[in-house]
């Protein structure tokens, strides 16, 4: 168990690349903590700093309260979790798990039944006796996790392990993280680029560009309250949708339409100093079918009517895609998250508004559809700097 | 449509399976061996010929001082040349070279393949270095260790030797002949292991400092154990290589002090005595011998053949 500060550590590789700037992390004991951004952000170097595999280059990473910058990997009891696993391919599944507690000298009959426990706990009892070569990708990854645990390290760092796992099973090998995580209340630092993950697992989340940490919060936080255009645009899937707009006494002119700022965004933007250009943004989750809003209901947003592009029916809700006629707000964050996403080559300019609405709706593809939107979740974001101008944080 | 495929093999096998096979496979089969032919035919005629024929010499007394008394002898030849003690204490000589030299190589190549791949500055010119001795021609580098050691002219004999005379003496003599092959293919020894080092992923070794290895174990416990096929091949090409040493010993010694290899006596038997039938014996035994270490270490230790693909299973 420990606490792991980062007191403005940075990190510049000896080819100059400046891959993590000045960030200041307070993991407490025990905490989850999610490390999530587009790749290439700093990610993979800021949790090897915490590992002791990369120098830190100026800065200070504290331990339990005692500088670690000059600590071997060995000597900061710190176990680690890779994307590719890293297990042992010359040792059994058994001996993999063993190979930590062996290195610490651990007496044969511990090692026995700390690496059973552990077994049993990652359900990975009937390969013990195995290759990491003849397991599956889901049983390779618990194996790393085995041998992540078996020493009780003071803390866990994971490197994106869930990635090399195909969608369903990384579903489920997260809500086992979770839990286990939980049960052994052990401080964890988990680095992914997957906003679902870093929504669904993490205490707190830690979001990243550039080598630059944008925001830090709970992952609900950050879903309401977006520091800038980029956390924005990072979390919640379908991302949220950016519209350029113009902001004159609390009326909105946008390709939405013209909106009536609630008095709260109103305020916010006017304490924020809004400039007069600014970047709309909506969330799909914040439209709806104008005919499933009821009238007392409607007042509290505006509408727009276009035809529906593309509709999904999930089921439980259903996606209906629009184009607006003007360009979307480009910006260097949204191009970056664009860049990431792969979104890059989407035609048609990528003006395209994603909504969701409720399954009763009867929207058809090509046909014209009113949505309505609640204006009281509209947030503006200054386009030069991305800032959030509705933030109440 | 996919019932009948799996289903098929094993329904029909013994017939219809076989006959459906084999056209298209016949066919296959067919090309495959001619496109094998040129090579196969080459080799045949490159090294199948004169290994058979120097069986077949070996099966003969036949030297050409003495033509007229050629005939055929059976295993005689291999008795005279088991029985005679000359052979054996080059066999001896060799043996310890060999195991000795392959030895210092393979610590001192592991140490220059971890250099060479850890290195980041000057990359290619520490491997070119490296590679110098490597790319000198042994009677050439075998020339200036002679006259390195030479008394009096000689400055390591000068410097080292004081009033002696290292290479008339038998114990000398083999260090400096291990020295010079040392010396000689320690590079081509770090060339194998540096190969086989790459197969080493930086994750392993980073897993391994997380869970507490210093850089010794790293290296003892993960390095090694995961780039073993790599060792072995380096270890096989090299131990073939030794025993057949040659040069070194025709230039430093010519076999004088007992520091004869068993390439040296058939040599010394087959071109300088010209004796046809005991020369081919001796090489018939050093291929045997060869061959032998081979089927060890393949057999024995698991070496993938060169070419086989990558890890074996052990
Ligand atoms: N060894 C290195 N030398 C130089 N630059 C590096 C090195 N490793 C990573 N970088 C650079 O640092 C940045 C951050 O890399 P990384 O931490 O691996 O990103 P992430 O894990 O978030 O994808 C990238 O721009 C990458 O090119
Ligand atoms: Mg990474």
């Amino acid at each position: 168990m420990a606490e792991i500060v980062l007191d403005k550590v940075t990190k510049r590789y000896p080819d100059g690349a400046l891959a993590v700037s000045d960030m200041d992390i307070e993991i407490a004991d025990g905490e989850f903590v999610i490390l999530v951004g587009p790749s290439g952000c700093g990610k993979s170097t800021a949790l090897n700093m915490i590992a002791g595999l990369e120098d830190i280059s100026s800065g200070e990473l504290r331990i339990d309260g005692q500088r670690a910058n000059e600590k071997a990997p060995k000597d900061r009891d710190i176990a680690m979790v890779f994307q590719s696993y890293a297990l042992y391919p010359h040792m059994s599944v058994r001996e993999n798990m063993a190979f930590p507690l062996r290195l610490a000298k651990v007496d044969d009959a511990t090692v026995k039944q700390k690496v059973e426990e552990a077994a049993e706990i990652l359900d990975l009892t009937q390969h013990l006796d195995r290759r990491p070569s003849n397991l599956s990708g889901g049983q390779r990854q618990r194996v790393a996790m085995g041998r992540a645990i078996v020493r009780s390290p003071k803390a866990f760092l994971m490197d994106e392990p869930l990635s090399n796992l195909d969608a369903k099973l990384r579903g489920q090998m997260r809500t086992s993280v979770s839990k286990l995580q939980k049960q052994l209340g052990t401080t964890t630092v988990y680095v992914t680029h997957d906003q679902t993950e870093a929504m669904t697992l993490g205490d707190r989340v830690v979001v990243l560009r550039g080598g630059i940490v944008q925001q830090i919060g709970s992952p609900q936080f950050l879903y309401d309250h977006p520091a800038n255009l980029f956390v924005a645009g990072f979390i919640g899937s379908p991302s949220m949708n950016f519209v350029p707009a113009t902001l004159e006494e609390g009326v909105l002119k946008s390709p939405l339409g013209t909106i009536t700022l609630t008095d709260r965004v109103r305020r916010l933007a006017e304490a924020a100093d809004a400039p007069r250009e600014v970047v709309a943004g909506i969330r799909p989750e914040h439209f709806e079918d104008a005919a499933l809003v009821e009238e007392t209901h409607r007042a509290s947003g505006a509408t727009f009517t276009a035809p529906v592009d593309v509709l999904e029916s999930m089921g439980a809700e259903k996606y209906a895609y629009f184009t607006v006629e003007e360009e979307l707000a480009t910006t260097a964050e949204l191009q970056e998250l664009a860049a990431d996403a792969g979104a890059t080559d989407v035609p048609g300019g990528g003006s395209t508004i994603v909504t969701r609405l409720s399954a009763s709706s009867e929207a058809r593809e090509g046909q014209q559809l009113q949505v309505w939107f609640d204006a009281d979740r509209i947030q503006l974001f200054d386009p030069s700097s991305g800032r959030n101008l509705t933030y109440s944080g | 449509m996919s019932q009948t495929v799996t289903e098929a093999p094993a329904t029909t096998e013994p017939r219809g399976g076989k006959a459906a096979l084999s056209e298209g496979k016949k066919a296959e089969r067919r090309l495959g061996l001619l496109l094998c032919a040129p090579a196969a035919i080459v080799m045949l005629a490159v090294t199948g010929y004169p290994i058979a024929y120097s069986i077949w010499l070996s099966l003969q007394r036949y030297d050409l001082r003495f033509p007229a008394e050629r005939q055929f002898v059976g295993l005689d030849n291999y008795v005279a040349v088991l029985s005679n003690s000359y052979w054996w204490t080059a066999f001896g000589t060799t043996m310890f070279l060999t195991v000795v030299s392959v030895a210092i190589e393979l610590v001192l190549g592991m140490a220059l393949a971890l250099i060479m791949h850890r290195t980041l500055v000057g990359r290619g010119l520490v491997r070119t270095v490296t590679l110098v001795p490597y790319g000198i021609v042994t009677v050439v580098a075998a020339f200036s260790w002679f006259y390195a050691w030479t008394p009096e002219t000689g400055y390591l004999a000068n410097a080292l030797a004081g009033d002696g005379a290292p290479l008339t003496e038998q114990w000398p003599s083999l260090w400096i002949i291990i020295l010079a092959e040392v010396w000689k293919t320690t590079p081509f020894m770090a060339l194998l292991l540096m190969a086989g080092l790459a197969l080493v992923p930086d994750d392993l070794l980073k897993a391994a400092s997380m869970d507490g290895a210093n850089a010794w174990q790293r290296f003892t416990k993960v390095m090694v154990p995961v780039m073993k096929p790599a060792i072995l091949v380096a270890l096989l090409f090299r131990t073939l290589d030794a025993f057949r040493i040659f040069d070194n010993i025709f230039v430093l010694t010519k076999g004088a002090n007992d520091t004869s290899s068993v390439s040296m006596q058939t040599y010394n038997n087959l071109i300088k005595g010209l004796n046809l039938g005991i020369g081919s014996t001796m090489s018939v035994l050093i291929f045997i011998t060869v061959a032998l270490i081979a089927f060890v270490f393949i057999k024995v230790f698991g070496t993938a053949a060169p070419g086989s693909d990558q890890g074996g299973k052990r």
